[in-house]
């Protein structure tokens, strides 16, 4: 019994630490990137990596997402024989909750792994303390970077996959099921109001945040995690571990920020 | 024990007292260590003693459980952050693993301390980087990446980006293991000069036992977790203490043992 609550106590001690980490990160991170010295080269290249290259996967993903939120968006509505509305119900659901998700999940995959994998093992393989030796700091050199890259792309990918999903719905409802094109627009023209796409902004720039907090923060804390972040091993648990989090954050502050909003 | 010299010099690095442990595992009881501005002072010893742990503490990169470490006089278990930048910005280091940025081309590494660190234009910096690469022996490796060299060129790549800077304090893990002793030689040949230029102060950690003798000013034999006296070379070799003359003797064969010793051993 007495075992049971020592091994509750150091978990907890474990993970209360572990935000405290997690929270002098951000504020690092933070700090850094709002103070000069700027760098637009590394910038540039992280957008390359974490923005424009995941473009093709938000193409599709959001041509799809389109698609089928028409498809079954228009079997609904038939049912209360109001297909008029499905530009408003495909474009609102888009650009409130599917957009911002969609991407910011499609983003752990593909750069958030990427980035608690390359962090994590730099600072397995003592990398980081070769930056920090040469009293190069490893936050600003290696973190700020991907922070305003990821702040910047979030954004602007969720806006692609609105469009791409947004004409999805419109091929699928128009061309396949019938629905009159100018009625698709029209519908959507008047329902979708400044404060949606607010809304949706709002939250990729919050999920971009996050992302790149979580997906850094556990590459560089490695060397603290609990089931040891040894070699090979220890960097694919971690990008498992990052990815996980990130998933669940994402969809725990989508709640929140929605709730806040509405 | 202390040599006469020490004592009066001006002091780069001091640590007192330090204390390290791992778990229940103790392994650094209490190390003092002096060295002397410019002076080159080796450190040897069996594997697994902690050398490497040493160097790390003078570093920064790992803190004492107890005692000090003071670089310049400041003592860096107390430093902030910003102190310890500051600290580290005279500092060039060759880690034991090397701890190349293996995604990056060798002259891509070499650069990145000229690039973060100075003004230069991207031509001197090309240019430099050249020239260490140059001094290094290291003619054609710049666009190829770490794990495309051999690990003796790894290390001669580690030396020229921690030299890249002019350092005042280098710190070197094994700078010539897995070198052939021509390229160690020039290696060691390398250092004489450039500290005769720099006049930089060195923290070495050797296995090239005699051959390092003849580069260091002081020798320390780390054993037990504590330095077992940081004489000169030529005391070293004469010491009565017991560890040092086993190590003088296991390293370097039985010569200053009594003759009949060696009659037998023949
Ligand atoms: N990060 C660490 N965590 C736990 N134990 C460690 C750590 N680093 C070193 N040790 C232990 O400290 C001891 C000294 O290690 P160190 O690397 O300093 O040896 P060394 O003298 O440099 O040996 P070598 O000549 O083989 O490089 C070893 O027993 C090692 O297991
Ligand atoms: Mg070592």
């Amino acid at each position: 019994m007495l075992l049971l609550f020592g091994k509750i106590g150091d978990y907890t001690l474990y993970y209360l630490e572990q935000a405290g980490r997690m929270g002098v990160f951000l504020f690092q991170c933070s700090w850094r990137v709002l103070t000069p010295p700027y760098r637009f080269f590394p910038v540039i290249r992280q957008i390359n990596f974490i923005g424009a290259r995941s473009i093709f996967v938000i193409f599709f993903t959001g041509g799809f997402t389109g698609m089928v939120l028409a498809l079954q968006g228009y079997y609904t509505l038939r049912k209360f024989g109001s297909e008029g509305l499905l530009g408003s119900a495909v474009a609102l659901s888009l650009i409130r909750e599917l957009g911002p998700v969609t991407a910011a999940l499609m983003v752990i995959g593909r750069a958030g792994s990427a980035m608690t994998a390359e962090i994590g093992i730099m600072r397995n393989s003592e990398q980081i303390d070769a930056l920090e030796c040469m009293a190069v700091d490893p936050w600003r050199y290696l973190m700020v970077p991907k922070f305003i890259a990821a702040v910047i792309s979030m954004p602007l990918l969720t806006a692609i996959f609105d469009v791409v999903g947004i004409f999805g719905g419109y091929l699928v409802g128009s061309l396949m099921l019938g629905v009159n094109g100018g009625t698709y627009f029209q519908g959507m023209y008047q329902s979708v109001h400044w404060v949606d796409v607010e809304m949706g902004l709002i939250k990729s720039l919050v999920f971009g945040l996050l992302i790149v907090w979580i997906s850094t923060a556990k590459g560089y804390f490695l060397h603290w995690e609990r089931s040891g972040g040894f070699g090979a091993e220890g960097v694919s648990r971690a990008t498992t571990s990052s990815v996980v989090l990130a998933s669940v954050t994402v969809l725990v502050w989508d709640y929140l920020l929605s709730a806040i909003l509405l | 024990m202390e040599n006469e010299k020490l004592k009066d010099c001006p002091v780069s690095i001091e640590l007192a007292g330090v204390e390290k442990y791992f778990g229940s595992q103790k392994v650094l009881d209490g190390v003092n260590l002096r060295v002397c501005e410019g002076t080159t002072t080796v450190i040897v010893g069996a594997s697994g003693q902690g050398k490497s742990v040493i160097l790390k503490h003078m570093l920064g990169l790992m803190r004492p459980d107890a005692g000090r470490v003071e670089i310049f006089g400041q003592d860096i278990t107390q430093a902030s952050a910003r102190q310890l930048k500051v600290v580290r910005r005279d500092f060039g280091v060759l880690f034991q693993n090397v701890a190349l940025f293996d995604s990056m081309t060798i002259f891509d590494n070499v650069a990145l301390p000229l690039r973060e660190r100075t003004h230069d234009s991207s031509r001197q910096i090309a240019a430099r980087v050249e020239e260490l690469l140059q001094m290094m022996d290291l003619p054609g490796a710049a666009s190829k990446y770490p794990a495309q060299l051999s690990g003796g060129m790894q290390k001669r790549v580690g030396l020229a980006r921690a030299l890249a800077l002019n350092p005042k304090v280098v710190f070197f893990d094994e700078p010539t293991t897995g070198l052939d002793v021509l390229k160690s030689n020039e290696i060691y040949r390398l250092f004489h000069h450039t500290q005769a230029e720099l006049g930089y102060t060195a923290v070495i950690v050797s296995h090239d036992v005699p051959k390092i003798f003849k580069l260091s000013d002081h020798v320390a034999l780390l054993a037990e977790g504590v330095i077992q006296g940081q004489l000169t070379p030529e005391e070293f070799q004469r010491s009565e203490n017991p560890l040092i003359r086993n190590f003088v003797e296991t390293t370097m064969g039985p010569i200053y043992s009594s003759e009949r010793e060696e009659a037998a051993l023949q």
